[in-house]
């Protein structure tokens, strides 16, 4: 009946839903930092150091973690803005960079990222419309007047009037406008992935909450899947349906969002949880959970990193680092005292 | 004779003159603080809870015009010479800040901070200035803190620096602590961990703290009184456990619902339309109705006088006894 | 009681921008320029010292080449030569307004040439990988290493004098700090989020370079230009003086300053006028150097 939309090469799905979105396996960086005394090499960043996880179409994926833990340079890898040290990203089947897989180029057209609102996530000296259309017109070659067609329709789609906005600059706008331009730049490339690295991040709570719920209707209008990475709890539990807990430079715990909010089973994701203020003037926390800052991706411990912080540390935590493994359904945890067998003392004990 | 309140203001208002306008960044405001007690002032950008803080320490540039009453422990600060400001900031007023790195001097060593300080404001000798500098450091749970008096500020964590600079503000046992979001920029673990320690230390020295923040949880964690700033005004304030529990205020209430309070997980949400008024124009009526769900036309007649709710919980609206539900006491 | 909703909240999710619309960062350092005082009197100065020189012939009251033994060095306020004649007898005025024709000239080309070359050099090793930075910036540290003054006496003193190879020098000279000054900026371009952005975009680099890159970095090589122009007039006036530069007797600041030298004692303001000319066009370059900067260093409301 309707005329079919054709979707253009980029949005074409190519293995169905069951298929994930993407698939990251083992993905590792580290970057050289300074000359150790006594010429031992480098010492070594080990920003990020085997992540692997799944995305399933349409899903959000919610990533969180304080710092140091790795989780904006997993962003930036993914999108092959910084160059994997090793590990493989596979995006709707296809390997990225591998010769039979998809190129570099052509994953940005489909994956892109919104970034935190800095004032310096737009270009200071270009109108809000030039932003918009830089993509499309350098990226696909598409001509001026289309290019600007696309960026008018978008900034209606993120709730800007363009008459009023097309021809700003960004210094005019408010927080939380520059963001809706961030989000208008990263979908004009009609991509199916979006990177949410810290969007939401710098706003007041009222116009994050704005922003929220137009990710919402976005995320449904035009068949996205989102990957929401922050510091704040609430936002994450909020949005996402499945979460990955990452601390220095490995995901601790991964599962489905209810479940890692509702029982979480590694140590540091019950400690991050615990840490979060009481809303409750009458239930106030009374010690804090950890102890410490979060340390220094250089030179971390061997074996568990959270051992040095972790209130069941045993020798075998120092010797093997845990392999993330399953304990229920979807619910990973990477911790020898799930692992019958891994010989520490506590396995076994429901948690 | 009772002793004064640690803090009392009165009336406060703060304009900041510019070439072509004049901003009114804080509108009216007045409380009074008892010693020991804690009031958190719950605001967004642009709310000026910043700028009151920066008005009790009359740190604001020259070309801003203060009017209201300021009394620190009893002492007018409107007559205060240069020279009390002085003495008052740092001894008997301190402040601590969001970012360590600004507040602390990177050129010295935090023993050589501390002490100075103290000199300064005390008068001791240096032996006994940095005694009490090492003191300080083992007060706010920094460990090694002998080794810590000769670390200098980039040589700290975020943490730690946070300590160092709470160290400084305390070191010459102020009565009053002020505090501008000390812990927004600070990871969930270490934030905590501030909170619980600014907790102890205040109720160990019996400080009147006022802790301005937009993050409601930290607000709750710390503060026994709460107050919400918008525009320049508080439009509610009181208890936290009546602010928190019984919020009346249409902007409170849009604020905890912004804060995902109980919020039902993948859902939208209820979001305040619109965006903060521009302070250099603002209406004449209650500040938040352009924004208000609620709003009537009374709203615009003049600024909302406050409706009492027993306990000391006030709110600033025309319709606050419709907006009441009917657990809360009636006013 | 009846629920009169007048004042409704705003439909659209965002209110409107504050102020006239589009102002684009340029448009607000006009803006700021116009304001600052010092800058647009400094600016006429310069604009009227310029017009000067172009207009020359119509300016001059005598030819400038035009001398007499009879008449020479006669004081400040001689009817006909009312800035009194040099040693030849030539009138100073008509040198002066000649000579900045040379000067300026000889003061703003290597600057131009420079900025351009430079600049490009600049964008290239800012942008490109290490290797390609390395490559540049130590080639353009060992021009560093040498003091530009001696480094210019040294060209000019192997190639000739002459006001090509003045030129010629000059740019080389100011390659370097030009190279170095872009490189800085275009590396802190390159590392903010919008380029970063653009990277992601799957844009070709060159559009990057083009749209993101140069537009944010030419105000800062803009400023570090027209702070050169001052240095440089003093250069090639020093050039001249050394006989390395421009050669007599065409008029030239520098060339008559050594002239003129002799007389000092004899006719010592006159011998001190294009000392002045120098110093004032060379200020005026500088002063208009910081007005720009100022102009430029907006703290944008976020």
């Amino acid at each position: 009946m309707n005329g079919s939309t054709t979707l253009p090469p980029n949005r074409v799905d190519r293995g169905g839903p069951a298929q994930p979105l993407l698939l990251v396996r083992g993905l590792k960086k580290h970057f050289p930092g300074r000359r150790r005394l006594f010429g031992r090499g480098r010492e070594m960043v080990q920003a990020v150091d085997g992540v692997s996880f799944s995305l399933a179409k349409g899903a959000t994926l919610g990533v969180v973690g304080e710092s140091g833990c790795g989780k904006s340079t997993t962003a930036r890898l993914l999108l092959h803005l910084i160059r994997p040290d090793a590990g493989e990203i596979i995006f709707d089947g296809e390997g990225v960079g591998e010769s039979h897989g998809i190129a570099v180029r052509d994953l940005r057209l489909q994956m892109q990222m919104v970034f935190q609102d800095s004032y310096s996530s737009l270009n200071p000296r270009a109108t809000i419309a030039d932003i918009i259309a830089f993509g499309p017109r350098a990226a696909k070659h598409m001509h001026r007047r289309q290019s600007r067609e696309r960026a008018t329709h978008l900034l209606e789609q993120v709730g800007l009037q363009p008459a009023l906005y097309a021809h700003r600059y960004p210094h005019e706008l408010s927080g939380g406008q520059r963001q809706r331009v961030n989000i208008a730049r990263a979908l004009a490339l009609e991509p199916r992935l979006l990177i949410l690295d810290e969007a939401v991040s710098a706003l007041d709570k009222s116009v994050e909450a704005q922003i929220l719920n137009l990710l919402f209707d976005l995320r449904r209008e035009l068949a996205l899947t989102y990957i929401f990475i922050s510091h704040d709890l609430n936002v994450v539990r909020h949005v996402s349906d499945r979460v990955v807990v990452m601390y220095l430079g490995r995901i601790v715990e991964a599962g489905p969002a209810a479940v890692i909010f509702g029982e979480p089973r590694h140590p540091y994701t019950q400690a991050l949880l615990r840490a979060m203020p009481s809303m409750d003037p009458d239930r106030r926390s009374t010690a804090p959970p950890l102890v410490g800052d979060p340390p220094n991706p250089i030179d971390p411990p061997s074996g568990c990193r959270f051992r040095t912080r972790c209130a069941f540390a045993e020798a075998v935590c120092a010797a093997v680092s845990p392999e993330l493994g399953r304990v229920a359904g979807e619910h990973e945890v990477a911790c020898h005292m799930m692992v019958p067998g891994s010989g520490h003392s506590r396995t076994g004990c429901g948690q | 004779m009772s002793e004064p309140p640690a803090v009392e203001v009165a009336d406060l208002r703060v304009r900041f003159r510019q070439r072509e306008r004049v901003v009114h960044a804080v509108n009216g405001i007045g409380f009074s603080l008892a010693r020991g007690e804690v009031l958190g002032i719950l605001g967004e950008s642009g709310s000026g809870k910043s700028v009151t803080l920066r008005a009790l320490m009359r740190l604001l540039p020259d070309n801003c015009e203060i009017d209201g009453r300021i009394e620190i422990g009893g002492e007018d600060l409107n007559n205060a010479s240069t020279a009390r400001l002085e003495q008052i900031r740092g001894g008997r007023v301190a402040m601590i800040f969001q970012e360590p790195m600004t507040a602390l001097d990177p050129v010295f060593t935090i023993g050589d901070q501390i002490a100075e300080t103290v000199v300064r404001h005390e008068g001791v000798s240096r032996r006994d200035a940095r005694r009490r500098a090492l003191e300080l450091l083992e007060q706010v749970q920094i460990p090694s803190a002998r080794r810590r008096l000769a670390s200098y500020p980039h040589e700290m964590s975020g943490g730690m620096r946070q300590r160092a600079m709470i160290a400084v503000a305390l070191c010459c046992n102020p009565s009053v602590l002020l505090a501008d979001e000390p812990t927004t920029a600070l990871d969930v673990t270490v934030q905590i961990q501030i909170l619980l320690l600014l907790r102890e230390l205040q109720r160990e020295r019996g400080m009147a703290v006022i802790f301005v923040t937009h993050d409601v949880g930290a607000a709750v964690e710390v503060s026994d009184r709460l107050a919400v700033m918008y525009a320049g005004r508080f439009v509610e304030s009181g208890a936290a456990g009546d602010v928190i529990r019984h919020a009346v205020h249409p902007y409170t209430q849009g604020l905890l619902a912004a804060n995902l309070h109980g919020a039902e997980p993948g859902t939208r949400l209820a979001t305040i339309v619109g965006a903060p008024p521009d302070l250099s124009t603002l209406p004449g009526g209650c500040s938040f109705a352009p924004r208000c769900t609620h709003a009537t036309l009374a709203c615009a007649a003049g600024v909302p006088a406050a409706q009492s709710f027993g306990g000391g919980h006030v709110a600033h609206c025309v319709r606050a006894d419709s907006l009441v539900r009917p657990d809360m006491p009636s006013p | 009681m009846a629920d009169i909703t007048a004042l409704q909240p705003a439909a659209t999710a965002a209110d409107a921008p504050r102020g006239a619309a589009g102002r684009s960062y340029w448009a607000t350092v006009g803006e700021r320029l116009r304001r600052d005082r010092l800058t647009v009197a400094v600016g006429g100065v310069v604009l009227a010292i310029v017009a000067l020189a172009v207009f020359a012939p119509w300016v001059a009251t005598h030819d400038p080449l035009d001398g007499s033994v009879l008449r020479r060095l006669q004081p400040i306020g001689t009817p006909g030569y009312f800035l009194g004649t040099d040693e030849t007898g030539r009138d100073i005025w008509s040198r002066l307004v000649y000579g900045g024709r040379l000067s300026l000239f000889c003061g703003m080309t290597p600057v131009l040439l420079a900025t351009a070359f430079g600049g490009v050099l600049g964008l290239v090793a800012g942008i490109g990988g290490r290797l390609l930075n390395s490559l540049v910036m130590r080639v353009v540290d060992v021009f560093y290493a040498f003091p530009s003054v001696l480094l210019a006496i040294a060209i000019c003193g192997v190639i000739g004098a002459g006001i090509a190879n003045t030129i010629l020098s000059l740019t080389v000279v100011f390659i370097p700090p030009i190279v170095r000054v872009t490189e800085s900026l275009t590396r802190q371009v390159k590392s903010r989020d919008f380029v970063e952005a653009a990277r992601a975009s799957a844009a070709p680099m060159h559009a990057i370079i083009r749209h993101q890159v140069v537009p944010n970095v030419l105000g800062g090589i803009l400023v570090y230009a027209t702070s050169l122009v001052g240095i440089s007039i003093i250069l090639s006036a020093g050039l001249s003086f050394l006989g390395l530069g421009v050669t007599p007797p065409d008029p030239e600041w520098g060339l008559m300053l050594n002239a003129l030298r002799q007389s000092i004692f004899v006719s010592p303001i006159v011998a001190a006028l294009p000392g002045v000319a120098i110093v004032v066009t060379s200020l005026c370059f500088n002063l208009l150097a910081d007005g720009l900067r100022s102009a430029m260093d907006i703290k944008l409301p976020t």
